[in-house]
């Protein structure tokens, strides 16, 4: 029978909560860039121009049919080089966390585009021809009246994708990048005392996005009282 | 003030809503717009200010083609007021943010003036306590007020209703007319979509009647309530006269 030793976690947290604070980063990140990312192709495609209307559905389309895995896989063997380039970094330092910036923001703005074309769709159309009626450009009237009704329509939905790239940041251990589940299995190897240390990273997650979710779930429901 | 000529109309999904359209109204003029439930006068209101395209004729708005590509409609339409039937209030901003946007985005005014003319209109419509609430917070009858209150901020120089009482209980129907009756009165150009017979006939110059994206009749108000001459409009007054 397998005997449980939890003796690692206590003297291993520091390393765990650095872990943690780069999950959080790429997580903040990737959701600020992935929503304004997803902004611009929300728009872009329900644009009159069909060039535009169609990148932008295929950029979202394609993201959205690829695992996520791979396109990880795929962006650390290939961007490194793109980045060195275009930032001019040297080959000594690390890009591997900027990589994974770029990535999961690039891959999350296709799901935050769907969910903000939604919420744009939800706003009455009579809404957008009372802000042009004022006098209002085309441009003014998105950002002043339907997108700020957009995100507070979606602000749950958008809350629930966020949660989901918590858990999916994970996947940058494919790269061996110290994120927080990262961390653990680092400390599991070196003390031989894996299952200890994913059961606690998993605890963890399960804490984090157990928490979160009732938070949405609650503030769905008055958004529903209200409307 | 705003000239219509020859206009017609093909929604994108082929169906034509508006036949050879013209009228006209002269400044401080009221025309009262009127025909049956999908005759196109929405989709004629929305064409003055180019809320809505046409494929043919010309509409003239204080000497401005609305429907020639140069022209700046943001613009022309911050000179057009326009009511809606469903009021389109802004719910995220404060009934005095509703006001001021867009004195302050589009005309460029300050903050503070904007505010000062908000809080004006407001009380004009009788509605100063509100200022700070927000539009669901308000009836109907309060909310179609502000929206007028809305479009008069931004001091236009005629104005536009789409059947501004249609959505509204009964009893509220008369505190949004009044406004209406008192802006004819001081002499502002309007094109009002209305069933309001009784609004018609106390301020209107001239009532149009549409049916089927035509405009059948287009005659001053006691030529118009004295005999309609096609039975359409005659039929048309009996109903609405009736209820
Ligand atoms: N976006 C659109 N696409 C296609 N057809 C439309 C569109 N908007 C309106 N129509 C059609 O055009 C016709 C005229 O519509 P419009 O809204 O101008 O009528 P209306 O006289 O204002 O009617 P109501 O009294 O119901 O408001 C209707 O048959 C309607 O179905
Ligand atoms: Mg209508």
């Amino acid at each position: 029978m397998y005997e449980f030793d939890w003796s690692s976690i206590r003297p291993g947290l520091p390393f765990l909560w650095k872990g943690m604070k780069v999950t959080l980063y790429i997580t903040l990140v990737a959701m600020a860039a992935g929503i304004a990312l997803g902004t611009v192709l929300a728009i872009l495609r329900m644009a009159k121009n069909r060039a535009l209307a169609w990148l932008s559905a295929a950029y979202v389309n394609t993201f959205r049919s690829i695992p996520l895995v791979m396109v990880i896989l795929w962006f650390f063997l290939l961007l490194p080089a793109v980045i060195e380039r275009i930032f001019s970094i040297s080959r000594q330092e690390d890009t591997r966390l900027t990589t994974a910036l770029v990535t999961f923001s690039l891959f999350q703005a296709a799901y935050y585009a769907e969910i903000i074309r939604a919420g744009i769709q939800s706003v009455k159309s009579g809404q957008m021809g009372a802000a042009l009626a004022l006098g209002m450009t085309n441009g003014q009237a998105m950002r002043l009246v339907v997108l700020p009704q957009a995100f507070r329509n979606m602000a749950p939905l958008l809350l629930t994708q966020t949660i989901i790239l918590f858990q999916d940041s994970s996947l940058v251990y494919v790269a061996s990048l110290a994120d927080f589940f990262g961390v653990a299995g680092i400390i599991g190897t070196r003390d031989g005392r894996q299952v200890e240390l994913y059961l606690f990273a998993g605890a963890v997650y399960f804490v984090a996005c157990f928490i979160l979710s009732s938070l949405v779930k609650r503030w769905q429901n008055r958004l529903k009282g209200h409307a | 003030m705003i000239t219509i000529r020859n206009v017609s109309k093909i929604y994108p999904n082929g169906f034509q809503a508006l036949r050879e359209c013209s009228t006209q109204v002269e400044k401080g003029e009221v025309i009262v717009v009127c025909g049956p439930s999908g005759s196109g006068k929405s989709t004629l209101i929305k064409c003055v200010n180019g809320l809505e395209d046409f494929q043919q004729g010309e509409i003239l708005v204080d000497g401005t083609s609305v429907g020639d590509p140069k022209t700046n409609l943001p613009r022309l339409r911050s000179r057009v007021g326009m009511v809606f039937q469903h009021f389109e209030l802004f719910p995220h901003m404060s009934i005095l943010e509703n006001l001021t946007v867009a004195q302050v985005k589009v005309l460029g005014r300050s903050q503070d003036e904007a505010t000062e003319r908000g809080h004006k209109l407001l009380e004009r419509v009788g509605l100063k306590a509100q200022a700070p609430k927000h539009p669901g917070q308000l009836s109907g009858g309060q909310q179609q007020r502000v929206a007028i209150a809305r479009a008069l901020c931004m001091d236009p120089i005629c104005m536009l209703f789409d059947e501004p009482t249609s959505a509204l209980d009964p009893e509220m129907i008369n505190e949004v007319l009044d406004v209406m009756v008192e802006l004819a009165q001081e002499g502002m150009t309007m094109m009002c979509v209305t069933h309001e017979m009784g609004f018609a006939r106390k301020v209107a110059h001239r009532v149009v009647f549409m049916d089927e994206g035509r405009i059948l009749e287009d005659a001053k108000k006691d030529e118009f309530f004295g005999g309609a001459r096609t039975d359409r409009a005659k039929l048309f007054l009996s109903k609405i006269l009736s209820h």
